[in-house]
């Protein structure tokens, strides 16, 4: 299993990745942080290695300061710190905010945006390292974010959104810096309606570029169209539980796992990657609890079937990490890790901590839906996929690169709510969004 | 809506590692004899003609599975799960109007008695505590936001019903001046009234000697302070510096202690303040390190604006782990980037086993309104019941005091479990 077995726990990380003689090179903060050996344990080390991190940049000129004149001048930090970074204009920056006085300066993201890896806490006592190396050590560098909200999120709206609204928002997505942007679906329109303009959508992103779009075919003939619209990646859609393969897609497991064989085959005939879903990977409305052993059978033949990738879907949102953990530890003894996404509703507002999980476990790709799109079919008006802004959020805090834009994400998501007309499923993009939702109630 | 009413629980399930992998390849067929592992009940002697084969036997051998767990299950249902989830039945449902569908897909997902210190060593997992407080700041924390005022009628019949649901500790009110607070100003009448309510602890805000004053006049047994571990938020919220603050927090515990009244301390801002930005965990630790010292018996780390995330969460519990031990701690996160539930996890992998929330998410977050603030306690108790921990709260019970005091208010829920359960009797048609 993924492990990244420290030789020490600090810098094994970074020799598997970096040449020794290109550590000189690295930025500053992305250097090994032995250099600290001598700071001594107690508040002094927790302040001079908490400054490290402050700074971002380990400027340890900017430390040593710091360090000196204590806690009192950590304003000043602050303020070296914002004036040195580069703020992408936004309706936020600079706003006072929403009507209080006490407005919430968009410096602090930057501030708390401390790259993990970098902190050390130079206390002597071991445990502190252990519990550092046991919760974190495991959690990627680098997560890959699939975007599900253009088809996953859109097909549960009751409202037709025209075709042009879906691919500007899709243009937004990609300009936030999202690689992997699921388009649409080619499914019957008498099943989703939503996505019956599946064909004019692809044709309208062909030339975008920096982003991969795939799309969902539940068999042959949706492929054929997909190919013939123009896709360059397919995904296809299983359930782990009986029940709820029958009465989502009409056809059991088995049946289901045959017609996609034909898809994968037909895919990788035409060198097209194909990307697999499984649903109901902890449980099913109609069923009950999942069991891992069958979450397990139909990873390992989506895997053999030719998927580049397998995503583990929570259909219904009921999981917790004490039932993900083990559904993981049983996928991941046939699926290799890297080959794992997972996808996570936040029906139970639990996403977030089965995510934080997920990547201890090691997985580094994260399927969701900007502004939680996409209600759960299930239980009508709680909320559906996990939020995009959200999911960024926390990885930006663990210190992890995902190469998204939140305040670009943040518009997209403002942009699309704003056409259905309702308010964002996201926290993050509330809590920073220039329009108070209930401004007369405070 | 289902027929299973009872959690797989894992320790059931056989044992993974005795899975043979090779079986579930295309080229795998017979089951040899070294795979009979623990519960498996292999169909000796089958043939494999086609290459579907192995899914057929993989079928038979997973509904020869169920049929096994069912019979488990059938045998031992009282056993299974904790007592509390089971009792959420047709006969005990107060009020007519939520259906029993409610409740038992509970049952099913997440109140599973899996016991991770011993049949699920995942490090992950391996020392969460296996019992966890959590403490009910609804009624003050979540009250005190609201511009309307809450009649004291319906404050006291919100703690009784959150007294009812099994939580162990509840904060009833705040002795503050009522210039300050005009939600709070009834706040000896709401002590007067819940103060025999028995089997919970009802502690109070008092934020000086006056209140404390009032706060035991009118019949309080706990009383709680708060500090922050940010210069300007001290100022602006209280009007006066941290230290000045814990001055004043000094004469009222004296006070308490003379009484034997317990004192529990709040540290607020722990990781960011509105105005400072990003505060340093050595500021937090000193905060802690001194209410500790003036003889509070539990220090709850509140992260004000819920900017908190793993990779400043962790530091600055580790800070505080230094100067106070860590079964006093107790972790008060917002929610108002979505980030609690995440935050709350990774404290309780550290070893923090005290949990603030509030029922149905009440209270806003005064610094970015409309956003979130507290988080909601049915999240919360239901992520701790999907992990096996007790807690010793009845969801049922706390989602319905979640829906009286919605109804009161109304607005939904800030709960998304509590939508998710009331959406889902709705729709129950659906499926």
């Amino acid at each position: 299993m993924l492990a990244a077995k420290a030789i020490d726990g600090k810098l094994s990380r970074w020799r598997s990745f970096v040449p020794i003689k290109y550590f000189a090179s690295l930025p500053a903060f992305e250097r090994p942080i032995s250099a600290h050996e001598d700071l001594t344990s107690g508040a002094n080390a927790l302040m001079g290695s908490f400054s490290d991190t402050v700074c971002g940049r380990n400027d340890a000129m900017e430390a040593e300061n710091f360090k000196n004149q204590g806690v009192n001048d950590f304003t000043s930090l602050v303020k070296y710190r914002n004036d040195e970074d580069i703020r992408r204009p936004s309706p936020w920056n600079g706003q006072k905010a929403v009507a209080s006085s006490y407005c919430f300066p968009n410096r602090v993201h930057d501030m708390l945006y401390m790259p993990l890896r970098n902190f050390s806490s130079q206390s002597s006592a071991t445990s502190f390292t252990d519990v550092k190396t046991r919760f974190l050590g495991s959690i990627p560098k680098f997560v890959k974010i699939v975007e599900v909200g253009p088809r996953d999120g859109l097909q549960n709206e009751k409202a037709i959104v025209p075709t042009a609204v879906k691919v500007d928002l899709i243009k937004m997505l990609v300009s936030s810096g999202l690689s992997v942007i699921e388009a649409t679906s080619f499914v019957s329109p008498k099943w989703v309606p939503q996505l019956a303009d599946a064909k004019d959508v692809l044709e309208a992103i062909q030339s975008v570029q920096g982003a991969k779009f795939p799309v969902l075919t539940p068999n042959l003939k949706g492929f054929a169209a997909a190919v013939a619209a123009g896709a360059k990646e397919v995904a296809i859609f299983a359930a782990a539980s009986e029940s709820f393969s029958r009465s989502n897609i009409n056809c059991s497991i088995k049946d289901s796992l045959y017609r996609y064989r034909e898809v994968a085959h037909a895919a990788r005939n035409s060198s097209i990657p194909v990307r697999g879903y499984i649903s109901c990977v902890v449980g099913c409305p109609v069923e009950g609890a999942v069991s891992p052993l069958q979450v397990v059978y139909v990873a390992k033949a989506l895997l053999d079937m030719g998927c580049t990738e397998i995503s583990l879907g929570d259909t219904i949102g009921v999981g917790t990490p004490g039932t993900v953990v083990p559904m993981l530890e049983a996928v991941l003894e046939v699926v290799p890790v890297e080959k794992l996404a997972v996808h996570f509703h936040d029906t139970y507002g639990q996403a977030l901590s089965n995510i934080l999980v997920s990547l201890q476990m090691g997985i580094r790709t994260v399927d969701s839906a900007v502004s939680g799109l996409g209600g759960c079919p299930y239980a009508k008006g709680a909320s559906g996929n996990v939020a995009t802004e959200d999911v960024v959020y926390m990885l930006n805090g663990l210190g992890v690169k995902t190469n998204v834009d939140l305040e670009k994400v943040i518009l997209a998501g403002d942009f699309i709510c704003k056409h259905l007309g309702r308010s964002p499923g996201s926290k993050v993009a509330k809590a920073l969004s220039r329009i108070p939702e209930n401004a007369s109630k405070l | 809506m289902s027929s299973l009413e009872e959690p797989i629980s894992l320790d059931r399930l056989p044992s993974l590692s005795n899975i043979d992998h090779h079986r579930f390849s295309s080229t795998a067929c017979r089951p040899r004899g070294e795979d009979l592992g623990m519960g498996y009940r292999w169909i000796e002697g089958r043939s494999c003609s086609t290459s579907n084969s192995c899914e057929e036997d993989f079928e038979e051998y997973n509904r020869e599975n169920f049929m096994w767990w069912k019979q488990r299950r059938g045998t031992s249902r009282r056993g299974i799960s904790n007592g509390r989830t089971l009792s959420l039945g047709r006969n005990q449902v107060p009020n007519g109007n939520i259906s029993d569908s409610l409740y038992l897909p509970d049952d099913q997902y997440n109140s599973c008695n899996y016991n991770y210190t011993m049949d699920m060593p995942n490090k992950l997992l391996r020392d969460i505590p296996k019992y966890v407080k959590i403490v009910e700041v609804g009624p003050r924390d979540g009250l005190q936001n609201e511009k309307n005022i809450v009649p004291t009628s319906i404050k006291v019949e919100l703690i009784r019903k959150l007294v009812s649901s099994g939580l162990a500790v509840i904060e009833a009110t705040s002795f503050v001046s009522p210039k300050w607070v005009p939600q709070l100003s009834d706040a000896k009448e709401v002590m007067e009234a819940v103060k025999n309510l028995e089997g919970t602890r009802l502690p109070v805000l008092t934020p000086n000697l006056k209140g404390f004053e009032a706060a035991i006049a009118a019949g309080a047994k706990e009383i709680a302070v708060f500090a922050s571990a940010s210069e300007s938020f001290s100022k602006s919220n209280i009007n006066c510096s941290i230290e000045e603050s814990l001055t004043r927090y000094r004469a009222v515990t004296h006070a308490a202690q003379k009484l034997s009244i317990p004192v529990r301390g709040y540290v607020s801002c722990v990781i960011g303040c509105p105005v400072e930005g990003a505060v340093p965990p050595s500021k937090v630790a000193y905060v802690a390190k001194e209410l500790y010292d003036m003889g509070c018996f539990e220090i709850s780390l509140g992260d004000t604006i819920g900017v908190g995330t793993l990779g400043t969460v962790l530091p600055m519990l580790e800070a505080v782990m230094v100067v106070v031990p860590v079964e006093k701690l107790a972790v008060h996160f917002h929610d108002t980037y979505g980030q609690s539930l995440p935050n709350i996890l990774v404290s309780l992998q550290m070893g923090i086993s005290t949990v603030d929330s509030s029922v149905s998410g009440l209270g806003g977050c005064p610094y970015a309104k409309g956003a979130s603030g507290n988080v909601a306690t049915e999240d919360v108790v239901y992520m701790l019941n999907g992990l096996g921990i007790k807690t010793n709260v009845d969801l049922g019970k706390l989602l319905l005091a979640g829906e009286f005091i919605n109804k009161h208010l109304g607005r939904q829920s800030g709960s998304k479990t509590a939508i998710a359960f009331s959406r889902k009797t709705a729709d129950a048609s659906k499926i």
